[in-house]
């Protein structure tokens, strides 16, 4: 690092650095690195979105975005500029300010909550110890932006997909819960950091065993949070056209987009952390890989590599499944998921009490 | 300790000011002529009749009521899961009892048909 500069700009620099108060030093740091992550995230949905794109084309025998740029690559800056110059039409009837901040409501937790998200053994933006109830609040943040948006358009359509998105998200935020209870049991502690650490030591000890019931319910959930299909009657575009967002266009509907698929890449990395041991490596204490292999070392690496697969199976559900219809979705939300999830932490709570299984560890 | 919080606050910061600055720019470049047909809501191609704002089903209301009490619920089992290993077979059975009340009131309401969509 310090070879790439040269010194005449280094040594001040590090002058200046020096004498700065410890907290100003702080503020500097981790302004940087929010600056960055966001920076990460954003090009993160750009390309997420090219990749949705190739991989339902390669499903359904189509090649996919393959003619700006080499292999397509540059079609998320083409669509980012074309929304960019596209008029922002505000309806006569509708409530200009909400309007207006509904966007931002969706956008803002979608990306806030990437500052309790452990990315590396020893980084992470905000090490808080309620860091799991900070993610709770902010995804339930998230279903204002949807609900203000369609009151606000006052239109039919985007009133219905409004709602329908609101009941939705409520039901399986339930069952999302209950899920993260039953991670909570097993991991002893609100810190996502010390979430995963509780999973060190090999794919056996990662929570995905114990608790598959709870990794399927909570998956799931994330999906329909997301509003993703099959679970997307709020914005069928069947039905009610584009649902909430109907009337939003250039920018503002593409806040709106960013934000869902900030969404899932957030709720993918959510997954990997509680579920699939996060940063740690699947290849941990296999010998066999030689006695240095970076394989085996946790890393930013491997939390990428799951969100990844996370990324890919949410493209894979779109691609298989047809849109389910609504009273089919509050049925599998309130009367399979929850009783899954209250008899599974009913279990947990038995076995680690009588010190059986995998939480025998956890609980003394 | 709360040190800890001040990332939190500057990254909402942040993400609110990328949200500005998003629409900001579409507001600066995005323009466009506007007529009383494109800012009339979009409804089918003719004109919209009755406000848009409209009664709704009364189950969408019950859902947010009973959304309240599971989350409630939810937010009692937090600190009761973390210092499970604490509090120990006391703690559980306290929990058993209390979510069993809870058990018995969804039970309930199933077989009432508030969880009924169609």
């Amino acid at each position: 690092m310090t070879a790439l500069i040269p010194d005449f700009v280094m040594l001040p620099w590090m002058a200046f650095w020096e004498g700065l108060p410890p907290l100003m030093q702080l503020l500097f740091s981790k302004t940087t690195l929010i600056v960055f992550v966001t920076v990460c995230i954003i090009l993160t949905v750009a390309f997420t979105t090219y990749f949705e794109r190739k991989v339902i084309g390669y499903m359904q025998g189509r090649i996919g975005p393959n003619r700006v740029g080499p292999l397509g690559l540059g079609q998320p800056f083409a669509d980012v500029i074309k929304l960019l110059i596209k008029e922002i039409v505000v309806p006569q009837k509708s409530n200009r300010f909400l309007f207006i901040i509904a966007p931002l409501l969706s956008i803002v937790p979608a990306l806030a909550t990437w500052a309790v998200i452990p990315l590396n053994p020893t980084t992470v933006i905000a090490d808080i110890n309620a860091g799991l109830l900070y993610v709770l609040a902010l995804t339930s943040v998230g279903v204002y932006g949807v609900i203000l948006a369609g009151w606000a358009t006052n239109s039919k359509y985007a009133f219905l997909g409004a709602m329908r998105s609101a009941a939705q998200i409520v039901a399986y935020e339930i069952a999302m819960g209950f899920a993260l209870v039953g991670v909570l049991m097993a991991g002893g502690s609100l810190n996502l950091g010390d979430i995963t650490r509780a999973q060190a030591g090999g794919v056996s000890h990662w929570f995905i065993l114990p608790l598959l019931p709870l990794f399927l319910v909570y998956f799931i959930s994330g999906v329909a949070e997301t509003n993703r299909a099959p679970f997307d009657v709020a914005e069928g575009e069947s039905e009610i056209v584009a649902g909430f967002h109907v009337e939003y266009s250039g920018v503002a509907f593409a806040v709106f987009f960013l934000a869902e698929y900030a969404n899932m890449v957030l709720i993918s990395a959510l997954t990997s952390i509680f579920f699939l041991g996060g940063w740690a490596s699947p290849f941990e204490g296999w010998t066999f890989l030689g006695a240095e292999s970076l394989l085996r070392e946790p890393s930013f690496f491997w939390l990428a590599v799951k969100i990844a697969f996370f990324i890919f199976v949410f493209f894979w559900l779109r691609a298989t499944f047809p849109r389910y219809r609504y009273d089919q979705i509050m049925r599998l939300g309130w009367k399979v998921f929850i009783p899954i999830t209250i008899v599974w932490i009913a279990v947990e709570g038995v076995m680690a009490w009588l010190r059986i299984g995998p939480w025998s560890g956890m609980a003394g | 300790m709360l040190q800890n919080y001040i990332p939190v606050l500057i990254f909402l910061g942040i993400a609110t000011a990328i949200g500005l600055l998003l629409m900001g720019l579409g507001f600066l470049f995005g323009r466009g002529q506007k007529d009383s047909e494109k800012l009339s809501p979009y409804e089918c191609g003719f004109e919209p009749f009755e406000d848009s704002r409209m009664k709704f089903d009364v189950r969408y209301y019950l859902v947010a009521i009973l959304f309240i009490i599971f989350d409630l619920e939810i937010a009692f089992l937090f600190p009761w899961a973390v210092s499970l290993d604490v509090i120990g077979g006391f703690g559980l059975a306290a929990m058993g009892i209390f979510l069993a009340v809870l058990v018995v009131g969804f039970i309930y309401e199933w077989k009432k048909g508030a969880l009924e969509w169609d």
